[in-house]
């Protein structure tokens, strides 16, 4: 083989360079995210239970929400009656904010660990979090 | 056979083979994708959605303005202010006026009797009190709306209600809305608009809009689901009268049954759902 000593170190650096992010991340995976409902709104609930069970939410918010703001803005439907039968007002900023105040610690745990960014904020206004 | 030609051996296929593969393909697309959606958790179930007990119903709402109740500018600056500071429109009045006015956001707006009536007929001995007053202008809420007709994402429809919504979550910022309003009633924003909302006037309410996006009057369509009455029509003072305009026993009906009111632009064909009183009533007894 000609210039074996060059092609060898060539594919010596190819695949170092390839296989530095593994390498350099090993060991070293993220913190599980632990979404925090620790808010007053929520803390002054005696039974902790969001619009559905948690499970539900977990799984299937971002489709909830989907339908929701379909609801609201494209059918005028603004109120939402869960399988249990209770009403809430629809409202990303006024419903789910009012008891999730601590945004950064509720959505943004998750989200950024699994590097989703949905682009609710750039209109939704964020609750003030430095207020609590 | 004679016809055969060097090419279909190649092929190695006949058409008895051909249709047999094409059905079980046609079959298999079909039942896989049946079988796929099937397979999928089809998400929110068994759960409703309603529209608020208190919201007011119409068929087609619209308003009728009229100016001879607003007597100062600041008349007209209480229901500009009413709604933009409700929805979060931003004030770029810190900008230069030349790119102010062209890149800032209004959902009503005044102007004058020309403007406003570009087509109506000129003639020199017209009242001249009516052809110096200004007029408010908004979303016409049209029935036959050019906009939606236009609209690729349909962000922009007309609501059973009459109004004529833009769903901000749909909206590319394509501006072929724009293009098509004959009334000049929508905005795009062409910058964040933010950081022209000052915090302490920001309704935490109601959402703001994004840069690229546009917006325009919704008939506050989130006040309406609540029974309230559309922000400046609450502040005009009896000059701008809310209703439904195909309700012959509402109050919008009434005047315009009673008193003589014109709409923008009417030859277009787009039905527009505001009416101006035009004046005079006072003075003709």
């Amino acid at each position: 083989m000609y210039d074996s000593g060059k092609i060898i170190a060539g594919l010596v650096i190819f695949v170092v360079l390839v296989t530095f992010p593994f390498i350099s991340n090993m060991g070293k995976a993220g913190a599980k995210p632990k979404p925090s409902i620790d808010t007053p709104v929520i803390n002054q609930m005696q039974v902790k239970q969001c619009v559905e069970p948690k499970e539900f939410m977990r799984a299937e918010h971002m489709q909830l929400l989907n339908n929701w703001r379909d609801s609201v803005v494209r059918n005028g439907d603004s109120i939402y009656v869960n399988k249990a039968g209770q009403s809430f007002y629809i409202s990303l900023q006024n419903t789910c904010m009012n008891c999730h105040s601590n945004k950064k610690k509720f959505c943004d745990e998750c989200h950024n660990y699994m590097a989703v960014k949905p682009y609710c904020w750039t209109c939704h206004i964020e609750p003030k979090e430095s207020m609590l | 056979m004679p016809y055969r030609t060097e090419g279909e051996h190649v092929m190695s296929i006949n058409r008895r083979q051909f249709l047999k593969l094409a059905g079980v393909t046609t079959v298999a697309g079909i039942g896989g994708t049946a079988v796929f959606n099937g397979l999928r958790d089809n998400g929110p179930e068994a759960a409703q959605s309603s529209p608020d007990p208190r919201s007011l119903k119409g068929k087609r709402w619209g308003f009728v303005v009229d100016v001879s109740k607003l007597k100062s500018g600041e008349d007209y600056q209480k229901c500009i202010d009413a709604c933009h500071s409700v929805h979060n429109v931003p004030d770029m009045r810190s900008l230069p006026e030349d790119i102010r006015k062209r890149q800032e956001v209004k959902w009503i707006w005044k102007d004058t009797y020309e403007h406003t009536f570009p087509t109506a007929p000129e003639d020199e001995y017209q009242n001249s009190e009516l052809k110096e007053k200004n007029f408010f202008l908004f979303c016409n809420h049209c029935a036959q709306p050019a906009c939606v007709r236009v609209c690729p994402t349909k962000a922009t429809f007309r609501r059973k209600d009459g109004i004529v919504m833009q769903d901000m979550h749909r909206c590319i910022g394509c501006r072929f809305c724009m293009a098509a309003c004959p009334f000049g009633a929508r905005s795009f924003n062409w910058r964040d608009p933010r950081p022209f909302i000052r915090p302490e006037k920001e309704n935490r309410e109601y959402p703001t809009r994004m840069i690229g996006v546009v917006e325009k009057c919704t008939l506050c369509t989130e006040r309406l689901a609540k029974g309230l009455k559309p922000a400046c029509v609450e502040v005009s003072n009896g000059a701008i009268v809310f209703g439904d305009l195909e309700d012959p026993n509402s109050e919008v009906r009434k005047i315009i049954a009673s008193k003589y009111t014109i709409r923008r632009k009417p030859e277009l064909g787009t039905q527009p759902g505001i009416y101006y009183v035009i004046g005079g009533v006072e003075h003709a007894g």
